[in-house]
């Protein structure tokens, strides 16, 4: 083992039934470094974590950790003593108890609980954590980014010798993942090692010291952060060169017709999310989108469009004649698909077959009375894993035993067998491998040259640059601007945001 | 496209069907089969006899079986759905029973409990009996649908109050069914042999099965039961659906409680179909069904319910005391359900496995 | 409602003191009881002006106090016992036939009406916790299996004749005078308790001490609250969970005892109905089935509240078998119904406050 190693595994192997998940794949953590661990879905990543937190037991391989020699982790638990903290995408702790109780509990020695030390170390933590929550509250009535950051000051106090932040930044706005950041610069000096998995390429590059690109459950290799540019960073994970991202726009010739009516349009729209309430329209073959910093409110205006939320205001007219839409079947019934945020949540029936995921939106279209026959069932479904190379073992498979960026695919498939006349895609490439991005943002084009109309949300605004001929900006839960044309670049957007108020409407 | 990943191994035949959630029900259809067989084999004749009122029917320890158990397999529909759409079990369903029937004897005697003809009509009384059952099942739903109570809780309001209710409906009287042919559809109809209830069953299978073929309630129930979010944002409405599977369990209920009045033309507000809800509630999970809600299987439920009837009818022919009879029941559900507990099922399999490699490392050598 | 305090240096206090779900649903417990003492003393009178009414009334209902404390303890953990009832009319028979039928010793009575609810909860405990099958079927067949011992035990019901046993099962013991009340002849009774009383008391203060102040009772709050979270924390949910079981057949065999102490006899038909009213009683004093929240002291006024409608419902002339049940039936769908109504309404509120704050946040 190295002198300055916190931690070294190798020749790592871990199955599952049809699925080898990692085959020989080592990993190194330096002391005070912070290392970034990236490959595409089902590269092994999250495999790679688990063994190493003991929620999954390797099959063969060794991990050895300073300090211990060789190590066998069997539960949480163990890894948690060894000094392995882990924080979750998913907020991992307890909403019925206090902050104070989610940083001490399943900790320390002894059996009774001194709350007025538990409240005075916490708040203590807290505070020099510039994290302002009150020690006594109770976890759920704390917005997601605090839970987030309790988690970490969890692990902070646990005195780790390696954290692991799995995908932490994905429910954090700007100002929070800067505080993040700061957070882990201040435990890098500490000689923490930290172990960094994420999606976002600029944050990999603005704080960690070395990569691990995993690709397909093996090894591509570990490398210094100053020693491979960005382009070939993502060439390693895909295992290809890429410039099919350059500009895939100039590709596909734009089409919009504004002579004839919207195909839809509202007035004063507004939900019970607390979105101010606004005017809204799109035309055929047009794809817009919205954008802003996470918790503008862009979500909710989409949502609030499909009747995903309780409308409370709001006049909308489609092809020109005035509808009621106030629940997501009525926007089916006018030819409105939403592709949620939330895919866990929102988007997949877990235990349910791809088939039946994808005939699900149109089978509820077509009527309870009405059901599809086997055959028919199989041909939509085998038609869309074929169009969206859907990766699956059969249309009979569980959904949720399918990768996230397949499962993503499916519930695109579902809404375009629909065929919608105008089809939302909330973050439909969040937490997606680059070459599938590409692969939707292109569909995306052509859809749209085919006459339907695409309202288009994601958190890296250069992929709304390069599909969308409209941008619709929102700050604090209000539409604030809208840029077309020449207006279209990373910097009106950002000063849109930020308040420039450019072709404010 | 294949799956880059790695071509998943050939499963054996055997793995295969034991995936089928159906094995669970059959393998212990099976062992109850078995274990009468050897112990003794006279437990299968059916004969032909003449029953009280001189027709020939057909008697026996499985006719008992498939008679007796009529009513439980008829809930066992109700109860699956339910199950699978809310996630939860609906424990009110023997005070419903009370419940209907006594509507039902209500209507057919009118205030006079010793009446001498019918008051009405016996489809009157039956209808009346599925209009206050299903209601009753509307209120179990509307407070685990919209008031998101959770089932087990929220029918325990009905449990506790039911048969308080049933005996008020009839003024605490027993009142008695002296037309005789009220009492065919719970004995047996003259001229056939086959015993009532279980016709009556049969209708109701044919009708669930007819429902699940041509419409999309296994599909909405399902989708309901496993994510609710996503259901609505793909158009359907949870609330509107869990409301619906309880009110069919109340239609089940009324089915149930017409059968189980008309065998005795009479009822018993605190006896009458005591501890059913649990021998339904085991039946949809011997089917291999979660109680948590999600997938069902609506054949595995039914055959469940004939199991625990088989069981019944065996242990009383080892002359067990009826009120000691939960007991051994207790203990065939248990290592029924431990057997099927997915650890348990997991470390068999290791178990299988191992031997495999022994056997095949022994062969090698 | 929301109070957003600045603090010296310019950054954003977050919001103070607020209830926790578990109290808040306590606190509306403890309420409506002392709202239903109150109005039956005013409308009512008579007895519920003598204390020893409500005294008998938790004598006959110790026993309750003791089963219920076990569920609520399961419940937190999000899970269920239904076989508490079972145990309980089995420990009775057990120790009954072992009393009379086998020249038995009071104090070994007591150890095997532990040893009793002991078995159950260990093997249902493992069950559940570790095989990871349901509690609802296992607790199920658990109950089945109590009812049917019974009668294998012993078919007849019939009362207890052992002297000593006797003896104890008459003690009581008398209260302060001033709890006391003259009869009509002049002469002054004191109050009495049965000695389950100091039972189910001495075991409600133990349980609250374990639930708030040691690590295994509030490993059942977290467990109860995100079961995933809790693993991942680091908590031994498995070894959590089959304690909590323990501990709920420990108590039911403890009630079991207290139970006969009460009757004095072994019968089938003994205790029917006592786990849905445990239930009702944890769930009416603010334990939810969903888990995470839940108080000792709150399913200590759930059983009152049941027990003083009973009384109610006796004083007033009505037939109790038939009118009590309705009653606690209603009182339960209200409750639930109110329950859930707070609880949805604090989700909004938190969420709203949550998006609010993060708005803010972005803003400075």
């Amino acid at each position: 083992m190295h002198e300055d190693s916190l931690l070294e595994m190798r020749g790592i192997y871990k199955s599952f039934p049809g699925v080898k998940a990692l085959q020989n794949v080592d990993f190194t953590l330096r002391k005070g470094e912070i290392h970034a661990l990236m490959g595409e879905n089902g590269a092994g990543k999250s495999t790679l974590i688990k063994v190493l937190t003991g929620v999954h037991i390797k099959d063969e391989g060794d991990i050895w950790l300073k300090g211990h020699d060789k190590v066998q982790i069997h539960s949480p638990q163990e890894a948690q003593k060894l000094g392995i903290s882990t924080v979750y995408q998913e907020i991992s702790l307890c909403p019925n108890l206090s902050v104070a109780e989610n940083i001490f509990i399943g900790r320390g020695k002894g059996g009774l609980v001194s709350w007025r030390t538990m409240n005075k170390r916490s708040q203590e933590l807290l505070d020099s954590l510039g994290i302002a929550v009150s020690a006594t509250q109770q976890l759920a009535s704390c917005s997601i980014a605090v839970q987030q950051m309790v988690a970490i000051a969890r692990a902070v106090d646990m005195d780790c010798s390696v954290l692991i932040l799995d995908e932490p930044t994905s429910s954090l706005d700007e100002t929070e993942v800067e505080k993040l950041f700061i957070l882990m610069r201040q435990l890098k000096e500490r000689g923490v090692g930290i172990i960094f998995v994420t999606h976002f390429l600029d944050q990999v590059y603005e704080v960690c010291d070395r990569i691990t690109v995993l690709r397909d459950g093996t090894l591509v290799g570990e490398y210094e952060i100053e020693n491979l540019p960005r382009v070939q960073l993502v060439s390693k994970m895909l295992g290809k060169e890429l410039d099919d991202m350059a500009d895939i726009k100039n590709s596909v010739p734009e089409f919009v017709d504004k002579d004839e009516a919207p195909v839809y349009e509202v007035k004063g729209l507004s939900s019970t999310e607390g979105i101010s309430p606004f005017d809204f329209e799109i035309h055929r073959g047009e794809v817009n989108g919205f954008t802003g910093l996470l918790g503008s409110g862009r979500s909710e205006c989409v949502r609030a469009i499909f009747g995903a939320d309780k409308v409370t205001s709001g006049t909308v007219k489609i092809d020109g004649k005035s509808v009621r839409i106030t629940k997501p079947r009525e926007a089916m019934k006018h030819g409105i698909g939403y592709l949620p945020e939330d895919r866990k949540r929102d988007g997949i029936v877990g235990d349910l077959s791809v088939k039946e995921n994808i005939i699900l939106a149109l089978q509820v279209k077509t009527g309870f009375f009405k059901p599809f026959s086997k055959a028919k069932a199989n041909e939509f479904a085998e038609e869309y894993i074929k169009l969206l190379d859907i990766k699956t073992a059969s249309v009979n498979t569980p959904i949720k035993s399918l990768s996230g960026g397949n499962q993503q695919k499916v519930i695109l498939a579902r809404w375009l067998l629909t065929h919608p006349k105008y089809l939302i895609l909330d973050e439909p490439t969040r937490g997606i491998d680059v070459g599938t991005k590409v692969d939707i943002q292109k569909l995306v084009l052509k859809l749209a040259s085919e006459g339907m109309s695409v309202t288009f949300i994601s958190s890296e605004t250069d992929e709304m640059l390069r599909t969308c001929s409209r941008l619709l900006v929102m700050r604090d839960r209000k539409l604030v601007g809208e840029l077309t044309g020449d207006q279209l670049t990373q910097t009106a957007v950002m000063n849109t945001i930020a308040g420039g108020d450019k072709n404010a409407e | 496209m294949p799956n880059k990943k790695a071509m998943p191994p050939k499963t054996p035949l055997w793995a295969r069907l034991t995936k089928h959630q159906i094995i669970i029900p059959i393998a212990a259809l099976l062992l109850l089969a078995l274990f009468n067989l050897i112990a003794d084999p006279s437990f299968f004749k059916i004969t032909l006899k003449d029953n009280s009122n001189g027709d020939p029917v057909l008697s026996g320890n499985l006719i008992s079986i498939i008679d007796n158990g009529s009513e439980l397999a008829i809930l066992a529909l109700g109860m699956t759905l339910v199950t699978a759409a809310s996630g939860g079990q609906d424990i009110s369903v023997g005070a419903a029973i009370a419940i209907s029937g006594s509507v039902m004897l209500r209507v057919l005697c009118g205030s006079d409990s010793r009446s001498e003809t019918l008051q009405a009509p016996i489809i009157v009384a039956f209808l009346m009996a599925c209009l206050v059952s299903m209601a009753f099942g509307a209120f179990n739903g509307s407070l685990v649908a919209f008031f998101k109570i959770q089932p087990m809780v929220a029918t325990l309001i009905l449990f506790t109050a039911g048969r308080s209710i049933a005996a008020w409906i009839n003024n605490n009287e027993l009142p008695i069914v002296k037309d005789e042919s009220f009492a065919y559809f719970g004995n047996y109809i003259p001229g056939i042999p086959i015993p009532t209830p279980f016709l009556i069953a049969i209708a109701c299978f044919i009708i669930t099965w007819l429902i699940m073929k041509f419409t999309n309630l296994s599909l909405y129930v399902q989708s309901v039961g496993i994510n609710e979010k996503t259901s609505r944002l793909n158009g359907l409405n949870p609330e509107f659906i869990k409301l619906m599977t309880y009110v069919l369990l109340g239609l089940c209920v009324a089915v149930a409680a017409f059968i189980k009045v008309s065998r005795i033309s009479t009822i018993n507000y605190s006896v009458v179909a005591k501890d059913i809800e649990m021998d339904a509630i085991l039946a949809v999970a011997l089917g291999g069904n979660a109680l948590s809600g999600g997938r069902f299987s609506m054949g595995a439920s039914v055959l469940g319910a004939y199991v625990i009837q088989f069981l019944t009818t065996t242990l009383y022919k080892f002359e067990v005391n009826a009120a000691a009879l939960p007991a051994y029941k207790a203990v065939v559900v248990i290592i029924l359900v431990v057997l099927s507990a997915p650890t348990v099922r997991e470390k068999l399999s290791r178990l299988g496995k191992k031997l495999h490699k022994n056997k095949a490392a022994a062969e090698t050598a | 409602m929301l109070n957003l305090m600045m603090t010296g240096n310019g950054r954003l206090k977050p919001p103070g003191r607020k209830m926790t779900d578990t109290n808040l649903l306590t606190t509306i417990t403890i309420a409506v009881f002392f709202v239903m003492y109150i109005g039956s003393m005013v409308f009512l009178g008579e007895g519920f002006l003598k204390p020893q009414t409500m005294l008998n009334l938790i004598s006959t209902n110790a026993y309750l106090i003791i089963i219920a404390c076990g569920m609520s303890l399961v419940m937190i953990t999000g899970g269920i016992d239904i076989s508490v009832g079972g145990v309980t009319a089995l420990v009775s028979m057990s120790c009954a036939v072992y009393l009379d039928m086998h020249g038995g010793n009071v104090y070994i009575s007591m150890l095997l009406a532990i040893g009793i609810g002991l078995a159950f909860g260990i093997i249902q405990g493992f069950l559940i916790a570790y095989l990871q099958i349901q509690p609802f079927i296992v607790t199920l067949a658990g109950m089945f299996f109590a009812r049917g011992m019974v009668t294998i035990v012993h078919t007849n019901p019939f009362n207890v004749a052992n002297k000593d046993f006797v003896e104890l099962k008459d003690t009581r013991i008398e209260l302060p005078d001033f709890l006391g009340s003259t009869n009509r002849r002049g002469r002054f009774i004191p109050a009495k308790i049965e000695i389950g009383v100091i039972v189910a008391l001495i075991i409600v203060a133990i349980l609250f001490c374990v639930l708030k102040w040691t690590k295994l009772g509030r490993n059942f709050y977290a467990v109860g609250g995100n079961k995933q979270s809790a693993l991942m924390l680091g908590i031994n949910v498995k070894r959590t969970t089959f304690i909590s079981y323990v501990m709920c057949g420990l108590l039911a065999g403890i009630g079991g005892y207290v139970y006969f102490m009460h009757v004095g006899s072994g019968s089938p038909s003994h205790a029917t109905g006592a786990e849905m009213n445990a239930i009702a009683s944890s769930i009416i004093g603010g334990t939810m089935l969903t888990g995470g929240v839940g108080n000792i002291v709150g399913t200590l006024f759930g059983v009152l509240s049941l027990a003083l409608i009973q009384s109610i419902v006796s004083s007033i002339g009505l037939d109790q078998a038939w009118w009590t049940g309705i009653t606690i039936a209603s009182m339960l769908c209200i409750f639930l119904v109110v329950q859930s109504i707070i609880i949805a309404r604090r989700k909004k509120a938190n969420l709203k406050n949550a998006a609010g704050n993060a708005a803010k946040e972005v803003a400075t």
